[in-house]
């Protein structure tokens, strides 16, 4: 029996919490590269901003990614933008291992103190850090939940891979994050099938957050959500950040969200990081021209 | 591979006659069928829980009527060995005559029994005996339905992958919905139980009342699916634990005080067993232990 699962709820915490030190790096990634294809010898000189493409002239590989490396510290948040294609959910389906990586390192202070490379770990492994240790928000609510079970099942289910053995701390654990993303107790126990594209993103949301991990992938988590919805989904972030000490990832289009979240950001294109530092910056001086781009049109 | 266990199994594969009876192999199994089978057996026994694929073969016998628990019992029977096959408490059932005639016309120097206590092998359809059984003993279960995940998950690839990475948070989410929906577990035949800290399994549709008897039983426990092609096993002394909620626990069947009409046992899974006039009355659902109890009274 896990420990967690015997606490009361609102002080209910990831083991690990207790350690997590803000200056510690929570997330640390190395040289990822992740492609769609057999590749070839080509492939990475034939692709990246320099050639518009991210795919392989030679052999018509997709090199979704390449070279993307970055650290995050605990409690702190990593931006990532770029345009539609240019590998952004493709670094956090590698991460949260929805898809295997062709090369690269990833190192998670949870896991064997950071020393230890994630994608070179046992399925098993992988999947026991993803269930105690990380959270994802899928770009497509369809992805990230089970619309045939309650909304309440859906986070149920991260508590229950990571041991929770307690139904009524489960509900009550359940219930109280639904309601933080205005979901009424009252439709806890109905499928998401019937809520709208935003209460879906919000049922997806509660359930990244069940465990406390110590990591959280964000994909567009605020796309489809009406402005107000927006602001109450941001506010538990930016609490989320204050209070628990995450490392969150957070991709968006928006790039208001990226102001509001992050410290540092990352512009990728054509699956290559072409930009990184921190976000003021980026937004007030864009160095490459693509960024220059992608701030004027949002400016303009 | 535990030898210990191997060697505990009362034929292993010299001591099998390879003389032949009315134009059939010993057992009707080929010996290379019965040598793949008890492969399967061994790494079944080597792994609990976990199910292992065979080549399941054609038999004079429907498939779905125990050709894989047939195919466990005649690759391990051998002479000296006592047979008892029951379908559902039962030795008189088409099914267990049919099975118990195979083997009496096919494996001479096999004895089979009603007794529970003479047997050295029993076959069963849907029981455990309810007399205590010992380390000499081993019990096959013929297995309708092997996969405990396929309730909620229909791709087998899917399955796999599941037990591979004891990715298992989908099959508490069912329980979990099944609480919510229903104040409690429905769930009754065939209840999933993790075997050695590690597989969930399904120990077959015996009741629940014959699921605690596994658990660090003394005797080996084999499973065979014909239909399915897989054999899994319950070593002896092995942890069984049914899946359950420390608030919601795991509980037998509860016959509210009821005893059996023929022999009065008010300590035995008890069947409905309709009278002539309409009516029913509650009695054991072994048979045999019902007959030893009632001849017991008789003498005393
Ligand atoms: N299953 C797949 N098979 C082949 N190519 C794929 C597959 N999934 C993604 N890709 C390609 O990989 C590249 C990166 O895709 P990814 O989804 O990571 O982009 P993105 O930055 O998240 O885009 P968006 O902003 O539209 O969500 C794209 O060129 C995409 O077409
Ligand atoms: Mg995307
Ligand atoms: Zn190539």
């Amino acid at each position: 029996m896990s420990a967690i699962a015997t606490l009361p709820t609102e002080m209910v915490r990831h083991d690990h919490v207790a350690s997590r030190n803000a200056e510690q790096i929570a997330l640390k990634v190395e040289n990822l590269e992740a492609q769609y294809g057999r590749g070839c010898s080509a492939c990475h000189e034939l692709t990246g901003p320099e050639h518009s493409t991210n795919v392989c002239g030679q052999c018509g590989t997709v090199i979704a990614c390449a070279d993307v490396s970055f650290a995050v510290r605990a409690g702190r948040t990593l931006g990532i933008v770029g345009e539609s294609g240019s590998g952004k959910t493709t670094v956090l389906r590698c991460l949260y291992g929805d898809l295997n990586p062709a090369g690269g390192t990833a190192s998670l202070m949870t896991y064997e103190d950071g020393r230890a490379n994630l994608f070179t770990a046992s399925a098993q492994v992988r999947r026991r850090v993803r269930n105690f240790d990380m959270g994802m928000v899928y770009q497509h609510a369809r992805d990230g939940l089970n619309l045939r079970i309650s909304a309440g099942g859906n986070v149920a289910e991260r508590l229950l891979a990571a041991e929770w053995r307690r139904v009524d701390q489960i509900r009550a654990r359940a219930g109280h994050l639904l309601e933080r993303m205005e979901i009424p107790r009252s439709r806890m126990d109905t499928p998401p099938s019937a809520f709208s594209g935003g209460m879906q993103q919000r049922v997806q949301i509660a359930r990244a957050l069940a465990n406390g991990p110590a990591v959280v992938l964000l994909d567009e988590m605020t796309s489809g959500l009406d402005v107000s919805v927006q602001a109450g989904v941001l506010d538990l972030v930016l609490e989320l950040q204050r209070t628990e000490g995450v490392a969150m990832v957070v991709v968006s289009h928006d790039l208001g969200v990226i102001r509001l979240l992050c410290e540092r950001t990352m512009v990728m294109k054509n699956g290559r990081v072409v930009e990184s530092g921190l976000t003021d910056q980026i937004l007030e001086d864009p160095r490459h021209p693509y960024t220059q781009l992608l701030v004027s049109s949002v400016n303009a | 591979m535990n030898e210990a266990v191997v060697s505990e199994m009362p034929h292993d594969a010299s001591r099998t006659q390879s003389g032949t009876h009315s134009g059939y192999s010993y057992a009707f199994l080929d010996e290379l069928t019965k040598k793949s089978v008890r492969r399967a057996i061994l790494k079944a026994v080597a792994v609990p829980g976990y199910q292992v694929p065979f080549g399941s073969t054609e038999l004079p016998i429907a498939r779905g009527w125990g050709t894989g628990g047939l195919q466990v019992t005649l690759s391990l029977i051998g002479p000296g060995d006592v047979l008892k096959v029951i379908d559902q408490g039962s030795d008189d059932s088409v099914n267990a005559v049919n099975i118990r005639q195979l083997v009496e016309l096919t494996a001479p120097g096999v004895d089979t029994t009603a007794a529970t206590e003479e047997a050295t092998i029993i076959q069963t359809r849907h029981r455990i005996p309810e007399a205590p059984l010992h380390a000499d003993q081993i019990m096959v279960f013929q297995v309708p339905l092997p996969e405990p995940l396929r309730v909620v998950e229909r791709r087998e690839s899917e399955t796999r992958r599941m037990h591979a990475e004891a990715d298992y948070g989908r099959i508490w989410v069912a329980l979990y919905e099944d609480v919510v929906q229903h104040g409690r577990i429905t769930r009754s035949a065939g209840y999933p139980v993790v075997v050695n800290g590690r597989h969930v399994m399904t120990p077959s549709p015996i009741p629940k009342w014959d699921v605690p008897r596994l658990h660090q039983a003394p005797f080996l426990s084999l499973f065979g699916a014909g239909r399915e092609k897989r054999i899994y096993a319950v070593p002896p002394l092995t942890d069984v634990v049914p899946l359950a909620f420390d608030d919601y626990p795991f509980a037998i069947e509860d016959f509210d005080g009821a005893h059996c009409a023929r022999c009065g046992s008010d300590d035995t899974f008890l069947v409905e067993v309709p009278q002539p006039d309409g009516s029913s009355v509650m009695s054991c659902s072994d048979e045999s232990w019902c007959e030893a109890r009632r001849t017991e009274r008789g003498q005393s």
